[in-house]
């Protein structure tokens, strides 16, 4: 299993979380992050030799949906309710910062 | 006429489909109990006008003579995880805070089909992430309960925190739950309350706000085994919409309840038998077994030898799925944005998500990030599932030798407020005893079945195999019978 993270560890998890922290609270993170770390670490010691990893829980069997357009569902129209929430618009479309240069 | 906020849900529906009280009595009299508990902090918004609009539809269908449902004009508190069409739905988070939903989730469209109504969105820990509800971004549902001599605040559980409260104290006689590791049956047992968290994929996830998606899995939280059956039918359906939905029938199980418990078997799981466990929950523990064997079970001691690695197996596989399925929160489409003066794309991401997430979601994200990042993959979520694996086999092996097990519900009473906040661990342990059905997708349901020695309520927990709600039913009903749990919060907080 992996060994305890470093701070810099700690930053770079952040990262790839896209989550701004401070230098303060990855100080604040690391032991938390160890402590959980190092209590599931427990699981190394379970023998699971020729055991399958769990991928539904409750045998079921996926469904593929009818291929046709359906009106509310797949039929489109719906802009003005996908938009609705957005935190900024432009044209009809989500707006964001520049992104490229 | 009696009090109508004192009824069950099922007094209140045959009340109202023969006659008794209308629809918007029942609605005015809840919305006015609502109104005055400010102080439980159980709800986020509340819907007073919504809930008078459904009743008149339940009154005017009744004088239409049309068929009325099985939640016939009964109000309901809706967990704020659940999509509601037009109200706000924020899962307590800051990052959804004014987020207006413009659909319904199928569970809650399920219950306004069947004649419920709408009190308001209750409060839950955020992301449902908690077992105490102090997590929420709208500040701490607190339990109606007090110890015997203390006005100290205490824990309703978490996170369906708001939906026990509620519940509890009567400001709902039924409240949606969703539990992911425990979040029904944990919340139910520190409220002296009913709730069960049925087989995974009998209710749809469609609409409900995600949060570890191989473990989430809606259900009722009510004052009887009863109520939660009738409840129970109404949330649950196949639904195309969640492609992990059951296509199986929604079984009448509230005309088969049946406590009559001959030629049943119950599992006492030996590994449940806790190192310092607490004494009184050891010894409610007993007297179920006692009730259940007075009801016609024969008592047979068995084997669950992976519950240990349980809980660690869930904290690496609910924070992977959550770290995945909260990756949708980046300010672009929905809820808040935080955008600095300047900012590119990559930053407006990360000062977003670092304003609009809670300390105990960011932890989670976090954790699940790096059990998730190259090189750890296997070491971590591979071999957790793989546990999950043996976890779910000992349960099978369980069920050859029973039909449903015995447990407690909780390793304690409810903790007061702030007791644990600061121990991640020491609030994880909590769901010690309700994480092994969630990691096996297992119907199982906590009952109130005891006082301790605090005058705090005590829950028994019921786990059967899957599809097989009836029997948890069943079992549940045989210890509500004989517990003669009466016991009820006194009123401080109006």
């Amino acid at each position: 299993m992996g060994m305890s993270v470093d701070k810099e560890t700690v930053l770079k998890i952040a990262s790839l979380s896209r989550i701004k922290i401070s230098d303060a609270q990855a100080d604040t993170l690391l032991p938390e992050l160890n402590n959980i770390l190092g209590w599931v670490e427990q699981l190394g010691e379970v023998d699971c030799e020729g055991v399958e990893p769990t991928t539904a829980v409750i045998a079921n069997q996926l469904r593929l949906r009818e291929d046709a357009v359906v009106d509310g569902l797949t039929g489109g129209g719906i802009r003005e309710q996908i938009l609705a929430n957005a935190p900024a618009r432009e044209e009809g479309f989500f707006g964001v910062p520049k992104v490229i240069e | 006429m009696a009090d109508i906020t004192e009824l069950s849900i099922k007094a209140i529906r045959d009340g109202i489909v023969s006659g008794d009280f209308t629809a918007v009595e029942t609605a005015a009299a809840f919305n006015a109990r609502v109104a005055a508990a400010k102080d439980l902090n159980a709800f986020i918004v509340k819907t007073p006008d919504i809930a008078v609009d459904q009743a008149k539809a339940v009154d005017a269908a009744k004088a239409d003579g049309k068929p009325l449902g099985k939640m016939a004009g009964v109000p309901i508190g809706m967990k704020d995880l659940f999509c509601t069409q037009g109200v706000q739905t924020t899962a307590a988070s800051h990052i959804l805070e004014g987020f207006i939903p413009t659909y319904e989730s199928s569970v809650s469209g399920n219950l306004w089909a069947s004649g419920a109504v709408m009190l308001g969105k209750l409060n839950l820990d955020q992301f449902a992430m908690g077992s105490s509800n102090e997590t929420s971004y709208f500040g701490n549902v607190i339990s109606p309960w007090r110890k015997s001599g203390s006005d100290a605040a205490l824990a309703p559980g978490g996170s369906s925190g708001g939906s026990s409260t509620a519940v509890a104290a009567r400001l709902c006689p039924g409240a949606t739950g969703t539990d992911t590791g425990g979040s029904i049956r944990q919340p139910a047992a520190f409220t002296g309350i009913t709730g069960i968290k049925p087989t995974y994929g009998r209710c749809s996830r469609w609409g409900v706000v995600a949060f570890a998606s191989s473990l989430d899995q809606a259900g009722p939280m009510a004052h009887d085994v009863r109520d939660c059956a009738i409840m129970l039918e109404a949330m649950a359906g196949f639904d195309p919409k969640d492609s992990t939905s059951l296509n199986a029938p929604v079984p009448d199980w509230e005309v088969a309840l049946n406590s009559d418990l001959n030629g049943k078997r119950v599992g006492i799981p030996k590994e449940y038998h806790m190192d310092g466990m607490d004494a009184e929950i050891s010894a409610l523990w007993d007297k179920g077994r006692d009730m259940l064997r007075d009801a016609g079970a024969e008592i047979v001691d068995i084997s669950l030898p992976h519950t240990k690695y349980a809980l660690p197996a869930y904290y690496i596989i609910a924070p992977a799925e959550a770290s995945s399925n909260l990756a949708r929160y980046d300010g672009v489409r929905y809820g808040q944005r935080d955008l600095p003066d300047g900012a590119g794309l990559q930053e407006m991401y990360a000062e977003t998500r670092a304003a609009g997430f809670g300390d105990e979601v960011k932890r989670r994200i976090m954790i699940g990030t790096y059990v998730l990042s190259a090189g750890f993959y296997d070491a971590y979520y591979t071999q957790a599932q793989k546990v999950r694996t043996l976890i779910r086999r000992d349960f099978d092996t369980a069920f050859e030798q029973c039909d449903v097990i015995l447990a407690p519900t909780t390793p304690t009473a409810a903790f007061e407020l702030g007791e644990k906040s600061d121990d991640p661990l020491a609030m994880y342990l909590n769901d010690v005893f309700a994480v092994p059905a969630s990691l096996a997708g297992l119907p199982a349901m906590s009952v109130p079945a005891g006082i301790n020695s605090d005058g705090l309520p005590l829950g028994l927990q019921i786990i059967g195999p899957a599809m097989d709600e009836q029997s948890v039913l069943n079992a549940g009903l045989a210890i509500e019978e004989r517990a003669g749990f009466t016991a009820k919060p006194e009123e401080w907080w109006t």
